[in-house]
């Protein structure tokens, strides 16, 4: 075994965590956050000159790296920034699918999604299936001269920007089969569909989406028809992985800003950290983080193992768990300040909790892990 | 013992139940369970309704017109409220300066404000914290100067709830730098429209302006506002707070709360079932719900024990730790509930007259659950109260 970080990986970490001290500072992500756009189109284009896009997807899609260490040694850096802008969606769920089941013509979008050019959104998810991934209910039939796509998809995140949306549509089958679901390529501004986009409670944009009789020729198809269940899986582990990242990261700067702040802050004459009362839960949270940090390497070591949604449920039941324990504790031995939108750790704490929120939370997580226990 | 109401008590229920019938509007209510601002107008709309009925100074002695309810009148009508999705009592008038300007100001100050707190002509607003002074509220710093019939005020407070709406604010201030902490403080009344105070809102993490800081700048302010005697601040200061923590077990508002999150499991489902026969998160919910039927009864045992003349001491801060932590929690499993409707960010702003996101009940619940974080950090923060607890009952 050995616990260290290759040297490219190294690299990757260092570069990104300089960057975004530099760069992504808490004034100029609160401008991010109240933008129209939901992120920075500038900050995009940086991440993706620094390769920090390419990290995620393996050389054979035109990246060099892809695998659950690299995915995770980004996210927690995305995550002690507290970055919104949509890395997740563009390319973990979205450039990893075109590279999974992708044609060649389809695939030849991923150096436009490594370069930062192109915006890609999953739309999976329906008002109805909360983190069910198998309940489909949106539709695809065939008219003779090609593809009708009619349904609801809730809560897309970057749907606005993306110039591709991946919809995912039932051809057989009923709502909850894991059997015909297909998946397709929908362009931006393709009749038929429709967006309501908005802003997210901790940063960037979502929409709902609807499929009025979206018309679709056959080339539209991602994957073989009625197999998407499978390769969505795929996609979702690694957004999981990321997630868990993401979450270990931001609770890193959550824990460290509160060690500065209990430091400094006085009351009755005193720092407040010598109060042991707040000491002890400070000592609390670090061991949570150290589990949380072997979880995420649980989760990223098993990304193409055997075992691998077990390690995914139990990575992800733990960072959430650990996770609403630093941002409720941090906030609480905070006081008011904490309270505040514009200081850093508000906008943190919210990121970390609301990931609860994409592909499942705590009790979801935990009722995985038991279900692939005793399968 | 006996755990039913009597005859009068159910009475008594039925009439709030008929008065809220009549005189709570659909949209409201409505408003308020979707979790958005009524605004100003709003609130003094709510009190001017009750207080047409008598019931807004329900916790006022009957000598200064108040109607005197016991402790299980208040428990009904608390629930009843909440239950109803009335708007809330603003409490900085009516349950904080009221009973100290009852106990300790003078005639004048009495036959002045009292009135002007119920007819909603004055709004009230809190100085208590300053930047410097949150849980050692008595190391602040806010200066009052005499200077003959005048004090002259410089200093900030901050978290000041409402101070946008409010039109009065009473504040702590430091009358004797040299005397030791607790000695040198006066409450003074201080008029917002005096030449020298500036209101700054503060976004709180939910994105609602919420809070403010008020700075005050060579501020005079007459010396009959100042109420009781100079530097004797801290003991009313001290007595408001008791007042502060007697509602802040919140059962009304628990309870409310939770009949939401289980209307919310019933129609949300998980694999295809009702979230609500989805064993985790049942399992969460009976717990909060097993907390909170022990909780309504320790409230009323302390609010009664109070009533008959025993001040709740210690026993309110236990209310208050219990009390913020259900509600808390409560607030968690509603977030748990909408799944991911949670994630979205209901501003008016983007919803304005048009439909919800996703379900109705979905749009506030995530910013509630981060805005209640504040219920275990103001009117003295739990660590706080945890720590008055151990000192008193250790009897170190
Ligand atoms: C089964 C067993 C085996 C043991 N084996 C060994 C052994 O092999 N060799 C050996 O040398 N000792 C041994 N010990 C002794 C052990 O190290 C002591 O029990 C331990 O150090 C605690 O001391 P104490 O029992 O005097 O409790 P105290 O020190 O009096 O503590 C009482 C309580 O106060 C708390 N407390 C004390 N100080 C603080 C503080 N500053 N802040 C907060 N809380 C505090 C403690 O956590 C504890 O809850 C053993 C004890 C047990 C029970
Ligand atoms: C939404 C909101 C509304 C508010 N409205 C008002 C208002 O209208 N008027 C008003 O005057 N104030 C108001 N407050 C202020 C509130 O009373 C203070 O936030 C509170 O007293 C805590 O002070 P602080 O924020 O400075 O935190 P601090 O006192 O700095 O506390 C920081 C942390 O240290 C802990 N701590 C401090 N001392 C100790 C100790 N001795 N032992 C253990 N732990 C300790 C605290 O519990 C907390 O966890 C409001 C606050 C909020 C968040």
């Amino acid at each position: 075994m050995d616990f260290n970080l290759t040297e490219e990986r190294q690299m990757l970490q260092d570069t990104l965590r300089r960057y975004l001290a530099d760069r992504y500072t808490t004034p100029v992500r609160n401008d991010i956050l109240d933008s129209p756009a939901g992120f920075s189109a500038d900050i995009w284009r940086e991440l993706a000159d620094l390769g920090v896009l390419g990290a995620l997807f393996d050389e054979a899609d035109g990246g060099f790296g892809g695998a659950g260490f690299d995915i995770a040694t980004v996210f927690e850096e995305l995550g002690r920034a507290g970055v919104v802008e949509p890395v997740l969606d563009s390319c973990i769920l979205g450039g990893r699918l075109i590279a999974q089941v992708g044609s060649p013509d389809q695939r030849a979008l991923l150096d436009q999604v490594i370069s930062g050019k192109l915006h890609l959104a999953l739309a999976h998810g329906e008002p109805a299936s909360r983190y069910d991934l198998s309940r489909v209910e949106t539709t695809v039939r065939t008219d003779g001269t090609g593809l009708i796509l009619s349904g609801r998809k809730a809560v897309v995140v970057n749907a606005e920007a993306a110039g591709q949306l991946i919809v995912s549509a039932r051809e057989t089958g009923g709502p909850f089969d894991l059997d015909g679901i297909s998946l397709f390529l929908v362009p931006a501004g393709t009749p038929g569909l429709g967006l309501r986009g908005y802003p997210m409670l901790a940063g960037g944009r979502a929409a709902e989406v609807t499929l009025d009789d979206v018309r679709l020729p056959e080339s539209a198809r991602l994957g073989a028809a009625g197999q998407g269940f499978d390769p969505l899986m795929d996609v979702v582990a690694a957004a999981n992985c990321a997630l868990v990242a993401e979450v270990l990261g931001a609770m890193e700067s959550a824990v460290e800003l509160t060690r500065q702040y209990l430091m400094t802050r006085k009351q009755f004459g005193r720092p407040i950290g010598t109060f042991q009362a707040l000491q002890h839960r400070f000592a609390d949270m670090l061991i949570e983080l150290e589990q949380a940090r072997s979880a995420v390497i649980n989760a990223a070591g098993h990304l193409k193992a055997p075992d691998r949604d077990r390690q995914i449920a139990a990575a992800r039941n733990l960072a959430s768990r650990a996770g609403r324990l630093v941002a409720e504790e941090t906030i609480q031995m905070h006081g008011g300040i904490a309270m505040t939108q514009e200081y850093e750790l508000a906008h943190i704490a919210k990121r970390i909790v609301m990931s609860d929120h994409r592909f499942g939370d705590a009790d979801y997580h935990l009722e995985r892990f038991i279900a692939l226990g005793a399968a | 013992m006996d755990l039913n109401y009597t005859d009068e008590e159910k009475a008594f229920r039925d009439e709030v139940r008929a008065f809220l019938a009549e005189k709570l509007p659909k949209e409201i209510s409505d408003k308020i369970r979707a979790g958005r601002n009524i605004g100003k107008e709003g609130y003094q709309w709510w009190h001017a309704t009750l207080n047409e009925r008598g019931w807004l100074n329900f916790n006022w002695p009957k000598e200064f017109g108040g109607a005197e309810w016991n402790a299980v009148q208040r428990h009904i009508f608390e629930e009843e409220c909440a239950a109803a999705y009335a708007p809330r009592i603003v409490p900085f008038g009516l349950s904080m300066l009221g009973p100290v300007l009852q106990k300790f100001g003078s005639k004048a100050q009495q036959d002045f404000f009292l009135p002007r707190i119920l007819n909603g002509e004055h709004w009230w607003c809190q100085g208590y914290s300053e930047p410097g002074a949150g849980s050692d509220l008595a190391s602040l710093k806010t200066r009052a100067v005499r200077d003959g019939d005048h004090y002259v005020v410089n200093g900030q407070k901050t978290w000041t709830t409402l101070a946008q709406y409010a039109n009065w604010i009473f504040c702590l201030v430091r009358t004797d730098p040299e005397a030791k902490a607790q000695e040198g403080i006066s409450f003074l009344l201080i008029d917002m429209n005096t030449p020298g105070i500036e209101v700054r809102p503060i976004v709180l993490l939910d994105g609602t302006p919420e809070v403010n800081e008020v700075f005050f700048d060579d501020v005079r302010v007459p010396v009959e506002n100042l109420v009781g005697e100079e530097n004797k601040g801290w003991t009313y200061a001290k007595y408001l707070l008791t007042h502060e923590r007697t509602n802040i077990a919140g059962v009304g508002f628990s309870q409310a709360g939770l009949d939401m999150v289980k209307r919310i499991a019933r129609i949300e489902t998980a694999n295809g079932r009702p979230l609500i026969e989805n064993p985790h998160f049942a399992a969460r919910l009976a717990r909060v719900e097993i907390d909170l039927m022990a909780m309504a009864t320790t409230n009323m045992r302390i609010i009664s024990q109070a009533a008959a003349g025993q001040a709740p001491g210690v026993e309110s801060s236990m209310l208050k730790v219990k009390g913020t932590i259900i509600r808390q929690e409560i607030n968690d499993l509603a977030r748990r509930a909408v799944g991911p409707y949670a994630m979205p960010f209901a501003s008016e702003a983007v919803e304005g007259d048009n439909d919800p996101i996703g379900p109705d009940y979905a749009a506030p619940v995530a910013a509630q659950y981060f805005n209640n974080r504040k219920l275990s950090i103001f009117g003295g923060s739990n660590e706080i109260q945890r720590g008055i607890i151990a000192k008193v009952k250790m009897g170190g």
